[in-house]
Formats: structure tokens, sequence, C-alpha cells
């Protein structure tokens, strides 16, 4: 046990500092935003992410959002496990004709008000896969979507970064 | 017994069996072809040898199909085909006797429509609703575009297998999963707490990688490869490269090679890394979680700044790499295996001496050395439970070729094995990688480009060959035939999520419930390398 602790004192705090980006630089991280989440929500969001049919790439960027360098729940950002109790809907990976229901009954199960962010080239236009008899390309072709996040997978940062001018209009 | 003796003493049965066999020498692989009728006798007889099953796919030539299944034995790979006609196109199954072959064959009586008879299992798997029943989108008449409907329906009619008895309850989980990872359905039969049975329903995710992977380039192809598991995508890029070189009869650069295994061995630490954190955290021990995460970002950072990719996609291209490694990035990489090993050895300790984690690590989610070995599982999964695979050791290709290393090995088969196989191989990676940067220094003063790719040359229409590398999960094997014109005419990459996933369905046996996601992260399998 004390080892333990031995570490994580030894470790301190790791975590960087992180400004609400500015809308150029949101642009310049390949971010388009088309609808600001509204005020009444800033300063906190649950997200439900959704693999619709990626490789996995995006989600494990997705997942470095958690660890202690971006910790991204010091800005009320946090991800729940269902659908029910989310704000936002953060989508990846072209949607796989196979995810198509399930993704659309995930849209329908998250309650009003709500946005929709398509993460990652897959999800924002097909990417390498395309529109095929497997593969409805990408999320919009499904859901509305209210922002796009560009990257093969996004860097942890564009992600957060987008995340971030989503609720601070 | 020497390598090549089972061969030998394979065909003697084979032929004393009145099988008869035409050998056909590919670039790097030997094919047997046999008759269609002989499919199972031959699996029968290899098994015999304690032959592995690798993997099986098909092909359509005008009105045939080529039916494939690829064995090995201490390094060596034998490629089995047969050939079935169009019109009725039948055979034996060889599911009976290789349960590994099982839903392979399934994939491919749904992507081609060819009948495995006595298949103990012929429900369909990759197929849910996005095609119907009698279309077969692997045959050259499916148009890439299909003919989906606006919204395809739920997959809702699926037969699971059913568990009746007082007591018995159902909990079927997924595809949408409660965290950030893959979809995939799970149906549980349970007891109280206790997991009678676990039946797993993959393919969500499937993307028509096969499909959409004809008539590419090869640059294109290696593109593709790379997208096929996010994780795995140095994996099973090399893998397709490596068997599309061979095709072409190119030789990679030896500084290529040795790129290539540093990329290959970098992607293996970080994975490791962030199972090992995972796996520790799904048991609630959330500062192993946050150690790792913390490590595996650090290392992800030094991926951007040497090669200019966190995950490394896109590094590999046919005939070599397109990153050097300066010497000031060697420097880099070597002061950054330093530090990960002075952490590691102030974090294991702490982990070690935890009673809450061996709790729940020690003999949970036992695989068994039989079972493992009866499914040819891979990677570090097979390591856990005895077995003694890579091939990295059992068919050196460059550049491991001139290195020595050691293959991680446990024995108890639990999750506490395959969490500490995991850390033995971050070590080994780590002496690898060090080694690869030695060698780096002496491969000549070529100009930048000649050595780090080979000219590309046009591949003779038809030439096909099987790349195998092992990829952070396991053995990775991609076979690739080419048509005219530079283009692929098929590819089919074998993932070892594919071998390993059903062992889960086993190793949750008599678990608890809340026990199966440690069980499931201790595997971690690939949905989308499964799906294609
Ligand atoms: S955008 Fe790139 S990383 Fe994300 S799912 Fe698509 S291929 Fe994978």
């Amino acid at each position: 046990m004390l080892r333990l602790f031995k570490k994580i004192i030894k470790t301190g705090i790791v975590t960087e500092k992180c400004k609400v980006p500015k809308d150029d630089e949101l642009e310049e991280l390949g971010i388009q935003i088309k609808n600001h989440i509204d005020k009444r929500f800033s300063g906190s969001i649950a997200i439900r992410q959704v693999d619709a049919g990626s490789c996995n790439g995006c989600e494990l960027e997705i997942q470095a959002l958690n660890n202690p360098y971006y910790d991204i729940e010091r800005f009320g950002i946090h991800f729940v496990a269902s659908p029910r109790h989310a704000d936002v809907l953060l989508v990846t990976g072209p949607v796989s004709r196979h995810m198509q229901a399930a993704l659309l009954r995930t849209y329908e199960a998250t309650p009003n008000p709500k946005w929709v962010v398509a993460a990652g080239d897959c999800a924002a236009c097909g990417g390498e896969f395309g529109v095929s008899y497997a593969s409805c390309g990408a999320v919009s072709n499904v859901i509305p979507v209210d922002m796009v996040i560009a990257g093969c997978p996004p860097t942890p940062l564009a992600l957060m970064k987008g995340l971030l001018g989503l609720i601070n209009p | 017994m020497s390598s090549s003796n089972w061969t030998a003493e394979l065909l003697n049965q084979l032929d004393s069996a009145a099988i008869t066999v035409e050998q056909i020498s590919l670039p790097s692989t030997t094919l047997w072809q046999i008759e269609s009728n002989h499919w199972k006798r031959y699996a029968e007889l290899a098994i015999q040898q304690n032959v592995r099953w690798v993997a099986g796919w098909a092909e359509q030539a005008d009105h045939r199909f080529f039916i494939n299944a690829c064995f090995e034995k201490q390094g060596i790979y034998i490629l089995l085909r047969t050939i079935v006609n169009v019109v009725k196109p039948e055979l034996p199954s060889q599911a009976p006797v290789y349960p590994a072959a099982n839903r392979s064959e399934r994939h491919t009586q749904d992507m081609f429509g060819i009948n495995f008879l006595e298949h103990p299992d012929n429900r369909r798997w990759t197929r849910h609703k996005a095609w119907d029943k009698h279309h077969y989108p692997l045959r050259k008449d499916f148009p890439v575009q299909g003919e989906p409907e606006d919204i395809t329906p739920p997959d809702m009619d699926y037969p699971f297998v059913k568990a009746y008895g007082a007591g018995v309850y159902e909990i079927p989980v997924g595809p949408v999963h409660a965290g950030i990872i893959e979809p995939g359905h799970f149906r549980f039969q349970a007891v109280g707490e206790l997991i009678l049975n676990l039946e797993e329903r993959l393919g969500y995710v499937h993307k028509g990688i096969e499909k959409i992977a004809e008539g590419r380039t090869p640059a294109s192809l290696a593109r593709l490869a790379g997208r096929i598991s996010g994780d795995t995508t140095v994996g099973h890029c090399w893998a397709a490269c490596k068997a599309m070189e061979q095709a072409a009869g190119i030789e990679v650069p030896r500084r290529a090679a040795l790129i290539r295994g540093i990329l290959a061995e970098r992607e293996r630490v970080a994975n490791h890394l962030g199972d090992m954190g995972a796996i520790c955290n799904d048991v609630a021990f959330v500062f192993a979680q946050m150690q790792f995460t913390r490590l595996r970002e650090l290392w992800l950072r030094t991926n951007e700044k040497v090669f200019g990719h966190r995950l490394l996609m896109d590094r590999i291209v046919p005939g070599g790499v397109v990153c050097e490694v300066s010497e000031a990035s060697c420097t880099l990489i070597k002061q950054d295996i330093i530090h990960l090993r002075k952490e590691m050895s102030e974090i294991m300790p702490a982990i070690d001496l935890n009673t809450s984690l061996e709790d729940r690590l020690y003999r949970a989610g036992y695989l068994s050395p039989e079972i493992a070995a009866a499914f040819g599982t891979l990677g570090y999964v097979g390591r856990a439970s005895g077995q003694n695979q890579d091939v990295r050791r059992d068919a050196p290709y460059a550049p491991y070729d001139q290195v020595n290393f050691k293959v991680a090995l446990e024995d108890q088969g639990d999750i506490a094995s395959r969490f500490w196989v995991r850390y033995k191989e971050i070590n080994a990676a780590l002496k690898l990688i060090e080694q690869f940067i030695e060698q780096l220094a002496a491969t000549g003063n070529l100009t930048e480009k000649q050595m780090l790719q080979a000219e590309w040359r046009t591949p003779p229409a038809g030439s096909e060959s099987l790349g195998i590398v092992e990829g952070w999960r396991g053995e990775i094997t991609a076979y690739i035939r080419f048509d005219a014109d530079n283009k692929i005419a098929r590819f089919y990459p074998r993932d070892p999520s594919i071998v390993n996933w059903p062992v889960l369905e086993k190793l949750t046996l008599n678990n608890i419930v809340p026990d199966f996601p440690v069980c499931n992260k201790s595997l971690n399998g690939s949905y989308s390398g499964n799906d294609l």
C-alpha cells in the first residue's frame, strides 16, 4: 500500500492546461460546428459514445480523453452508459448497415434537446470505407449531425477542443 | 523430429488414404491442392499430427470457387486448396475436426454461398439483414453497392441457443455497449450470478473490407489494411504489404525492415499498456488504470514526434516505410525506454502486492491449455495458456531474423496470466527495439529513398501470396491475389481475433456475470478485425 501512495505522490498532477478554443482555432483543427449547445447546458454535458462501425482507432483516442493528461471530466464533460442519460451522442465510424438500426434507436432513446458529434473521417464522410452494400458511409446519412471533428483518428486534443467548443458558444 | 518431417509424414499418410496432392510452390508458401471430397479427411489426418488450423477463405475464379485453408506446425505453413463448381458449390466441412474452422466456414457460406456439408452449426454468421439469404457479396456478380434497403432492419430473429429450467434467465448485452468500445452482442444464460452459457453474436461492424479491397492499387490496399483494426494498424498493414511484396518479388531494404520492426514493437507496447490498465480498471483498481494510461499517452506522444502519427497509421507502404528514424529520434526512443522501465519498476511491485487485485484476477477466466490448443488460440491469450507459438521466432522474417528474444510464456491460463504475459511481452519488445536501433546505425549509406522503399514492380496477373506476421494480438495472415495491371483481385486478412473470440465463450463459463467485463478485456478481441 505504501508503494502505491508513494507512486501517486511522486507522479503528482500531470493534467495539462487547455484553453477554451476560438472559432478559427477550431477550423484549423478541422472542426465544424453547426449548432452550439444552448447556454442552459454549458458547464456540463453527458456523452454517450456510439461506435457505429469504426476500426476502433477513433475509440482509442476518445478513451485517451480520460487519461490524466487530458482529464476531460474537469470541464464537466463525462461519458455515460446509457443514451437516456446523454445530451450528446459522439458517433464514430462509417455507419455499417448492421449498426444502422442500433444507431437510430440510440438516437431515439436520447432525450431532447440532443446533439450529435461525428468524430473521425469515417464518421465525417465515410473515410476509407465509403458507401457500399455493407456501409451507409457518413453519420449524417443516418442521423442529423451538429458537429464534425475530422482526423483519422482525430487527436485527443482535437476531440477535447471540439467538445469544449460545443459547450461554450 | 526435424521440422520438415511433418509435411513428409502427412503426405505419406494422405497417399495411403488415396488422396492425391498436387504440390505447387508459391512465393514463400507451399500450396497443396486436393479433391474437394477429401477436404474433411485431410483435416482428420492433419490433426493427428497436431497441425494447427490457421485460416480459411474462398475466392471466385469464373465458374469455380477456390476454397483455401492454411495450416501450420513448427513454423511451416501449408496452403491447402480445393476447387468446386459455382453451380453446386459444396464440400465436407472441416469444422467437426477443427473447431477454429467453424465461424470461418460460416463466413464463407454467407459471403459466397458455399455449402459446408455436416457443419456442426450452419447458422448464418456475418450476414445480418444488409443483404438477403440468396445473395452473396463476394461473388463477382454482386455489385459493391448491393441493393440495400433505406433502413437495414435489426437482426432480431437470430436463433440463439436457449437454456431452460428453474431459475435460469437470459441477459442480452449490446450491440451498443456501456463503455467506449466496439459493438457486438453477448447473450448470457445465467443462474443467480453464475454464467451457464455465453454466446457471441458479432458481425455488427462488417464494412465489406474484402469486397472494397478488390480493384485497389497496392498503395490503396495498404491504407485499407491499416484500418482493419485501428489498434493493429501496423500489424495488418505489414502483413498485407508482405504478401504484396512477395507476390511482386520485391525485397524490402534492411533499413525499412528495421523501422517496421520498431513500429510493430511500439504498437505492441502501446496496446499492452492500455490493456493492463483496462484490466485493472475492470476490477475497480483505478490507480493502475491512471498510471498505465499515463504511460501509454507518453508513448503515443513519442510516436507522434518520431513517426508523425500517434497510432502509426500509414507508416508502412508497399516496398518499405515512409518515415526515416534520425539519430536524434533514436536517442529519444532509447531515453523513452529507460524511462518506461523505471516507471514500470515502481508500478509493478505496487500492483503485485495488492491483495484485492489478486483476489479478482487469479483463477478467474480460466482457459485450459487443452482448449487453447484445440482452438489454435493465438498471441498472449494462447501464450498465457501454454501455447508456445510466435511467428517472429517460428517463421522469422526480417528484421526478426537477426535478433535475440524470448517468447513470454505462462501456463496458469487465468486473467492474471494474461496480465503478466503482457508485462513480459513489453519487456521483450523494449529489448527488441533497442536491438533494431543498434542495427539501424549499420545499414549503409544509400540515398534515403533507396534505404526506405524498394521500387515497386507490377506483379504478373494471377500471382498470389500469403503474408504472415506476429501482430500484437498474435499471428496475422493476409492473403493477396493480383489481377492484371497491378490491381488487387482478392484480399483476405485473418486477424488473430477471429481465432481467439470463440475461446471467450469457454473461459467465461462458471464465472460470475460481474466478472465478464474483465474476462473480455483480458482477451481483448477486435470486433472490427473479426467482422471485416
Ligand atoms: S476515422 Fe480512421 S481511426 Fe477513425 S474509424 Fe475511420 S479509419 Fe478508424
